[in-house]
């Protein structure tokens, strides 16, 4: 079982209270309409999927229904850091992850 | 290769079963092969072998980096049937079903096919009516099925609760005869001895750790063992797909979920069919040694760890006691995890990519199993021939980008 600290809430509850949604910081194309098939093709389904640090987004739909962004390990399943959507990860792959 | 026979039983028995011959051998990896293929899991087993058998091509390594079948291969729930929606799925699961009905004989090892039917239940409206749609589509592609109401499964499985005092009262179900369970160590372990037998090289232990390229071509794969060079390159490693296409210098459109399974202690025989459910979310078979083998759907995070969280097998047991009440009481003795590489639309990718010479087959997800053989069959040609196989072109991964899915998450769901 994942414990995971709620930005919004400032509380550390149960995964059971969370549901994830995947890779964190997929921009919508600005212009849809002038977006080629390709861009719209990688926007909707291609995903980095990494085997280690991953930054993904997940929602306290039990909670304060709202969504953020979390920075875990996809081997240990280790969690870094949780941080609100818009502000950008603390621990990443180049930098390594903070001890 | 050494035949297996009842009479061979008899006369090793003489000897103490001490005088086996090995399976396959354990060769040292050679410089060049026609052919590598990355990921010693049934698929990539069975890809060998067909490669050899059907296409002549018989200088070709499987590359594994742990023991040959370890990965989903060896942890999953065995389900096979061909009840998919659309056509190009149908045909694909279909053309591997009639494999699976002659695999014995045709590899001379038992890999235990059970037709023992596979029952998918309804719980609403909206479920039977997709039952209705679905079976009637498999019985226009030539695919046995059938509806079910609920005397008839009563009839079929006496011990499920289908009163109307459940939360979700079961209102039928589709019902395929010729599906059932097989040996998953068997499939990989008689793929394996069938292409070793015809001259494939079994790299056990040999991690791919780099894809190299000339230009835009690929020339070989880098290895803990050194390089091995080969100018087609088929990749079948399940959910490390993505870890391999990013050595290769592309995205795919898949994520790597563990997918959970358990198995009870042994009980004398009790359910002699396979029955899942979508909507309570969870699949339950009794295998031959007498457990019931249990699974449900993945955990939700993306996940490499081969293991998941407790939350997911409580919810599994949940369902599996809300249709099976009678197992309130049975213990759970193994339970483990599996990384599945999930696609968008619940279907395989098996495709050229942006590398020449570069092949993929992957995003099974939690239902390839059952694609085991067909999908090796229809691999094996499109490596041979370098453009896909008549069954595998619409599962391009070009059809992420035209828009071209085959949204199969009514007949995968949770029904493996
Ligand atoms: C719990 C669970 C239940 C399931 N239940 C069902 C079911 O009931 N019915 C069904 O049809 N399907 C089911 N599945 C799905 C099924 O198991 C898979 O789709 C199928 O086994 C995939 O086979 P594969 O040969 O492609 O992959 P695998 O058997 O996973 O083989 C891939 C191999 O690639 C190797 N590899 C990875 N990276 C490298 C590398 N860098 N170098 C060398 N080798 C590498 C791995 O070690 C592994 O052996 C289930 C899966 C799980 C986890
Ligand atoms: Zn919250």
């Amino acid at each position: 079982m994942l414990h995971i600290y709620c930005p919004h809430c400032a509380e550390t509850r149960e995964e059971e209270e969370f549901r994830p949604k995947g890779e964190a910081h997929i921009a919508r194309p600005v212009e849809p309409e002038a977006t080629s098939d390709e861009d719209w093709g990688n926007y909707l389904f291609f995903r980095k999927n990494p085997r280690g640090l991953h930054h993904e987004l997940w929602y306290h739909a039990a909670g304060c229904r709202k969504f953020f962004n979390v920075t875990r390990d996809t081997v240990s399943y280790q969690i870094h850091e949780t941080y609100k959507v818009g502000q950008k990860p603390s621990v990443t792959a180049d930098k390594g992850a903070a001890k | 290769m050494q035949h297996y026979s009842g009479f061979g039983l008899v006369k090793h028995a003489l000897t103490y079963h001490e005088n086996w011959q090995r399976a396959w051998r354990n060769p040292t990896p050679k410089k060049k092969y026609d052919i590598v293929i990355v990921g010693g899991g049934g698929h990539g087993l069975a890809t060998a072998y067909y490669l050899a058998k059907e296409h002549g091509i018989t200088n070709v390594a499987v590359v594994e980096k742990g023991w040959l079948g370890g990965g989903n291969t060896a942890r999953n729930t065995t389900i096979v049937r061909s009840n998919y929606l659309w056509d190009e799925a149908a045909w694909l699961y279909e053309h591997a079903m009639k494999l699976w009905e002659g695999l014995s004989q045709d590899l001379n090892y038992n890999v235990m096919y059970s037709q023992r039917g596979v029952m998918n239940l309804g719980h609403t409206l909206q479920d039977m009516r997709d039952i209705h749609r679905r079976v009637n589509a498999n019985r226009l592609n030539g695919i046995d099925g059938e509806v079910l109401d609920v005397k008839q499964i009563q009839e079929i499985v006496p011990i499920m609760d289908l009163s109307k005092n459940t939360r979700y009262p079961v209102m039928g179900a589709s019902w395929q005869p010729r599906g059932g369970v097989a040996r998953h160590d068997a499939v990989a372990w008689g793929f394996a001895r069938g292409a070793d037998a015809l001259g494939v090289d079994m790299l056990q232990q040999t991690e791919v750790t780099g894809i190299r390229k000339n230009g835009n071509k690929v020339v070989g794969v880098e290895t803990n063992r050194g390089f091995i060079a080969a100018d087609t390159v088929g990749v079948v490693t399940a959910g490390n797909s993505g870890v391999l296409a990013k050595m290769a210098g592309f995205q795919l459109p898949i994520e790597s979920h563990p997918l959970q399974a358990l198995v009870s202690e042994p009980m004398k025989p009790i359910l002699d069919t396979v029955v899942m459910s979508n909507k309570v979310h969870g699949y339950v078979s009794q295998s031959d040694k007498g457990d019931l083998v249990i699974g449900a759907g993945i955990d939700g995070y993306n996940g490499y760890g081969q293991r998941g969280s407790y939350a997911t097998i409580e919810h599994t047991l949940q369902a599996i006691v809300e249709m099976f009440p009678i197992f309130s009481r049975v213990r759970m003795n193994r339970q483990w995890g599996g990384i599945v590489d999930t696609c968008p639309d619940a279907c395989p990718i098996i495709s050229a990519t942006p590398v020449g010479g570069l092949f993929f087959n992957c995003g099974w997800g939690t239902g390839g199993f059952k694609a085991t053989p067909g999908s090796g069959n229809v691999f094996a040609a499109t490596l041979a021939a370098g453009k896909a196989h008549p069954l595998a072109a619409p599962f391009s991964i070009d059809r992420f980008i035209s828009g071209k899915l085959i949204d199969e998450h009514g007949a995968a769901g949770v029904a493996h």
